[in-house]
């Protein structure tokens, strides 16, 4: 029976403070709710991704080319390690529908007959399969059909090689290759508003493409062990012939890169910042523990002095740590399971991922109740150990070093400005430096963490800012269906109501550099540019020199050369062959793995007569309706983009996770300084509740007592402002290395409203627990507090 | 009451003023010293006591504040070690015994009452005695322990529900249950008004005369001496005086 009066007593205790064990407990659900709500959402995702991928049977590798017969699919097939090859006919249309301001581009994909394609099997959400030797019908995309209320039965205009025909959809469907419907080309943001898949019979639809017996798109699938890099090239090398364009993996394959983005950019918080949660957790458990320890001083002592034995009372404590950290835990969890649910079903929303599999991974559980416990553990213990080190008759004293010393502010002379009270709260500071440090510390923590949560707002603003508004001032930008002649430029500037042109051309080339080698568009810009300029990190004008390639830094690095290297550069169109290319020198950009170079040596580079296939465009304010008829009216346009719409697209992406991220970061940094705030209070309540008792028997007000009290405490967190602003800083910094990807590099710069907002949030904590505090110090027992031991 | 038949042979003989022979020691202090670091200056509260308790003996130390009679008190039940001296139990010597032997010695051989209870505010009654009776061998219930006391009828009462006296009386009940061969009692009545002081003492009393056990009284209060077989009497860290009661007094008798 030998402790269970103990464990009573812990039920009790447990009971009586229940109001502290709940925001200790609270600190901790918050850190395992983040991480387990993230790695839920994250394991969720990726099961979800990989279900759906499975079974639609997504391609491993991706490759398009001019046209080639048939015939060469066999030999596809033979290649080492692929397990299926599907050859397909994938071409682009225009879709002039009225509700939309400009014309959506759609991408045609052949279906053999019966409608079951081998890879990147469609998944039919709506209305029926297409029907064998029917050329009028399709399958539409789902997000797209959406967009637009668009129904099986419904008729679409689509413009097929420059012949308007009228398709009956017949079906609403999705694939694992359109998760993302992005549009092809160089500035591919995800667009469910301008961009169509439309799946149609291939045999029917062929010969409007003059396909025929031809393919020209290839999926294949490679089986367990496959060299991805050998299979790449040897597709490469059975393609070149045909007009192939470099087969990719799924790492670049359009609409998998954009959800890999995205993933990586959650995984890597999915770890990082719950760790970071639950270090600052587990530390203010370790702190506000260790202070309940030092008030229960008087009761660890009488259970010494009634012969209980150190590893008695340490066990004790252990349990009570146990208990707070598990309700903290199941809490957390719960909590963690409810909000990865919301947060995995709004991610798949936000990606189109059809299969919903959530599930919250049982495996977390342990992990966090171990951090949590652990440093719990250590915050008590060492508390609990100092007291057990006095002989109980010095425990049972009342802990009173008494040693006050006028505090530094005073030495400094300054201390007549505060008053007695100010007096007394800054020799209190100043008699626990250590105590103060680490309250300030959370506080810190608490504002850091807010900051890093808003933080993302602030890169998303500057990457728009920099990339849309400062290196792009074009309003309205033009894809060409191909190279064109320069003259094009000149007829753009004689529309109505168009103040500037310029043409650019873009290609797409594989860089290599000994080993290495990366896929990137080529840039190349006309002399006298100026709508859309090159600008380092600085926003300052990068020249173009003549011959050579300007590399952003990231894919200079990626490729391990720097200004004075060599390049080798493989064309993608025109010749396609290899050649060498001086690298000029490197520029800091947000977005991407670029190369950028002088239009008339990028043609040159081609083998092409002056050509560009992108128009950029300063409009009159106004004129842009008239200006986008005139526009997709030229039979070389293939896209209008309007900039301001690409930046709201940009923003909508981003959003809406930005936010709930926001609110969770803010909501734990404010439980933070709740759990600091107001643990502190009582604790310090209790332990000098005599000293305030007497301050108001010898007839100071409630308001001037409870200044000393809140003081005290206020003072911590004000010191704790600006160190948290730099430690969010710090944490934001970590956060930016976490997406830090290929061709997406966060600035880490963080915006005044993010630090006002992250200082409002924590003072307004810290107001509500020092009231939640004062409450109490207004009810003390005057006589009853004076009679106590302490 | 267990036995402790092997007695210590060291305290024996050990004269008083009247002459009489004493019954064993059973805690045996010699010069033992004490000196505190109190902020910045160093405090003697013991100068060099030598100091015996004898079996089943009711002795009172008296003394002002500051004479040193807690200190005193604190090294004799294990509490806290002299800074230097020996204090002999059962052969053994506590100033240099480990904390270990020390908690041991508190489990199983004292009972203590402090002026100000030291009840947990989160147990009753009985689950405060039965904190100790959990861990002695062979205990009192704490039910007969409270009996003992006068507070059968208040078993299941919460320390904020019980006046000062019943809760310095749960003190001793929780003190005795385990049937110590010392309780020692430090201003058993110190926070008491004088008729739940009375009560106290009866019962510390009872406990003496009926269990036999050796007990020890600490208090600034002299007329509390009246019920002694013996009287200590310490002033500024060191004894002062030592006599023996002709006659010892009722609780019920002694006035203040």
């Amino acid at each position: 029976m030998i402790g269970s009066t103990l464990n009573r007593k812990l039920l009790r205790n447990l009971r009586e403070m229940w109001a502290q064990v709940a925001t200790i407990a609270l600190v901790v659900a918050a850190g395992v709710a983040a991480f387990v709500a993230l790695q839920a959402t994250v394991d969720s995702l990726q099961g979800s991704r990989d279900r759906y991928y499975e079974e639609f049977r997504f391609g491993d590798v991706f490759a398009s080319l001019e046209r080639a017969p048939d015939g060469v699919g066999g030999r596809l097939r033979e290649i080492s390690g692929v397990t299926a090859v599907d050859t397909r006919l994938v071409a682009p249309v225009r879709i002039p529908i009225e509700a939309a301001t400009q014309p959506p581009i759609g991408e045609v994909v052949g279906l053999p007959a019966g409608g079951d394609a081998p890879l990147n099997r469609v998944l039919l959400l709506e209305g029926r399969m297409v029907e064998a030797g029917r050329g009028d019908e399709a399958l539409l995309l789902e997000p797209f059909a959406e967009r637009f209320g668009i129904a099986p039965g419904d008729t679409l205009p689509v413009i097929m090689e420059g012949t308007l025909r009228q398709v009956r959809i017949v079906g609403i469907a999705n694939s694992p290759e359109y998760v993302y419907p992005a549009p092809p080309g160089g500035d591919a943001i995800p667009d469910e508003e301008r961009f169509a898949a439309l799946w149609m019979d291939r045999d029917a639809v062929a010969p409007a493409f003059r396909m025929e017996g031809a393919f020209n798109d290839v999926v294949l699938r490679l089986g367990p062990g496959a060299s991805l890099p050998a299979v790449l090239a040897e597709v490469d090398r059975t393609l070149d012939p045909y007009g192939g364009r470099g087969a990719v993996g799924r790492d670049r394959h359009r609409s998998n890169y954009f959800l890999d983005m995205r993933f990586e950019q959650l995984s890597g918080m999915a770890t990082s910042v719950p760790l970071v949660f639950l270090a600052v957790a587990a530390f203010l458990l370790n702190v506000v523990l260790s202070r309940i320890i030092n008030l229960e001083r008087g009761e660890i002592a009488a259970m010494k002095a009634l012969g209980y034995h150190n590893r008695e009372i340490g066990l004790y404590y252990v349990k009570f740590v146990a208990v707070v950290v598990l309700l903290g835990t199941v809490g957390g969890f719960a909590l963690g399971g409810w909000m990865g649910q919301g947060i995995t079903s709004t991610f798949l929303r936000f990606f189109g991922l059809p299969l919903l599999e959530y599930s919250v991974p049982a495996s977390t559980f342990v992990p966090a109740f171990a951090v949590a416990l652990g440093f719990g553990l250590v915050g008590a213990l060492v508390a609990l150990r100092r007291i057990l080190r006095l002989s109980p008759a010095e425990a049972m004293r009342p802990e009173t070093p008494t040693r006050y010393r006028p505090s530094f502010l005073e030495r400094l002379g300054v201390g007549d400005l505060f008053g007695t009270s100010g007096r007394m709260i800054l020799r209190e500071l100043s008699r626990h430096p250590v105590r103060t440090t680490l309250s300030s510390v959370g506080v810190a923590l608490a504002v850091g963490i807010i900051v890093m949560g808003r933080f993302s707002m602030d890169a998303m603003d500057f990457i728009i800012d920099s990339e849309f508004y400062l290196a792009s001032r074009e309003d309205i930008s033009v894809s060409l269906v191909g190279p064109t002649s320069d003259r094009a430029v000149n007829e753009v500037r004689g529309i109505p109501g168009v103040r500037f042109a310029e043409g650019l051309r873009v290609t797409s080339v594989r860089m290599t550099s000994d080993h290495r080698s990366r896929d990137v568009p080529l840039y190349g810009y006309p002399d006298e540019n100026r709508l859309r300029i090159l600008l380092d990190g600085e926003g300052r004008r990068v020249p173009m020199p003549t011959g050579g390639v300007v590399l952003t830094r990231t894919l200079a690095e990626m490729l391990g050369v720097e200004a004075g290297d060599t390049v080798r550069v493989r064309l993608r169109e025109g010749r396609a062959d290899e050649r060498p290319l001086l690298v000029t020198g490197t520029v800091t950009q947000a977005f991407g793995l670029q190369g950028h170079m002088r239009l008339e040596d990028l043609n040159r580079l081609l083998g092409e007569d002056p050509a560009v296939n992108q128009l950029r465009l300063a409009v009159e304010r106004g004129a842009y309706p008239e200006v986008e008829r005139r526009l997709s009216d030229m039979p070389r346009v293939l896209e209008v983009t309007r900039k301001e719409q690409a930046v709201a697209r940009m923003r909508a992406l981003s959003g809406d996770t930005q936010r709930v991220l926001v609110l969770v970061l803010s909501l734990f940094g404010a439980v933070i300084a709740v759990g600091v705030v107001y643990n502190n209070a009582r604790v310090a309540l209790s332990v000098r509740a005599r000293d305030l008792g007497s301050l108001r028997v010898l007839g100071f007000t409630r308001r001037e007592v409870s200044t000393i009290l809140v003081g005290e405490q206020m003072i911590q967190v004000l010191v704790a402002l600006p160190f948290g602003l730099w430690i969010g800083r710090i944490l934001a910094g970590l956060l930016a290395g976490t997406i830090d990807q290929e061709e997406y590099r966060f600035p880490l710069l963080i915006s005044t409203e993010t630090y006002a907002f992250a200082v409002s949030v924590v003072l307004a904590a810290a107001l509500v627990s020092a009231f939640l505090v004062r409450r109490r110090l207004d009810r003390l027992d005057l006589i009853g507090v004076l009679k106590t031991r302490e | 009451m267990t036995e402790n038949a092997e007695g210590t042979q060291q305290g024996n003989g050990e004269g008083t003023g009247n002459g009489d022979r004493l019954p064993p020691a059973v805690l045996e202090a010699r010069n033992v010293t004490r000196t505190y670091r109190m902020g910045e200056v160093d405090v003697h509260a013991l100068r060099g006591v030598d100091f015996s308790l004898h079996q089943g003996e009711f002795l009172v130390l008296v003394g002002a504040s500051g004479s040193g009679k807690s200190t005193l008190m604190n090294i004799l039940g294990g509490l806290d070690r002299p800074t230097s001296g020996s204090v002999l139990f059962q052969g053994q010597d506590l100033a240099r015994a480990a904390d270990r032997e020390l908690t041991e010695f508190r489990r199983r051989h004292v009972g203590f009452v402090f002026q100000f209870y030291n009840l947990m505010p989160s147990l009753t009654a009985r689950e405060n005695v039965a904190l100790v009776t959990e861990i002695a061998r062979d205990p009192l219930s704490p039910a007969e322990a409270l009996e003992m006391v006068g507070l059968g009828h208040r078993l299941d009462h919460f320390p904020s529900q019980l006046s000062g006296g019943e809760q310095q009386r749960v003190a001793v009940a929780r003190a005795i249950a385990k049937r110590p061969e010392i309780l020692l009692c430090d201003e058993p009545t110190g926070a008491l008004d004088y008729r739940s002081g009375v009560v106290v003492l009866e019962v510390i009393e009872r406990v003496n005369e009926e269990l036999g056990t050796t007990t020890a009284v600490i208090t600034h209060n002299a007329p509390i001496a009246e019920m002694a077989d013996r009287v200590v009497i310490l002033h500024d860290g060191g004894v002062e005086e030592e006599r023996r009661n002709a006659q010892r007094a009722r609780a019920s008798d002694i006035r203040w």
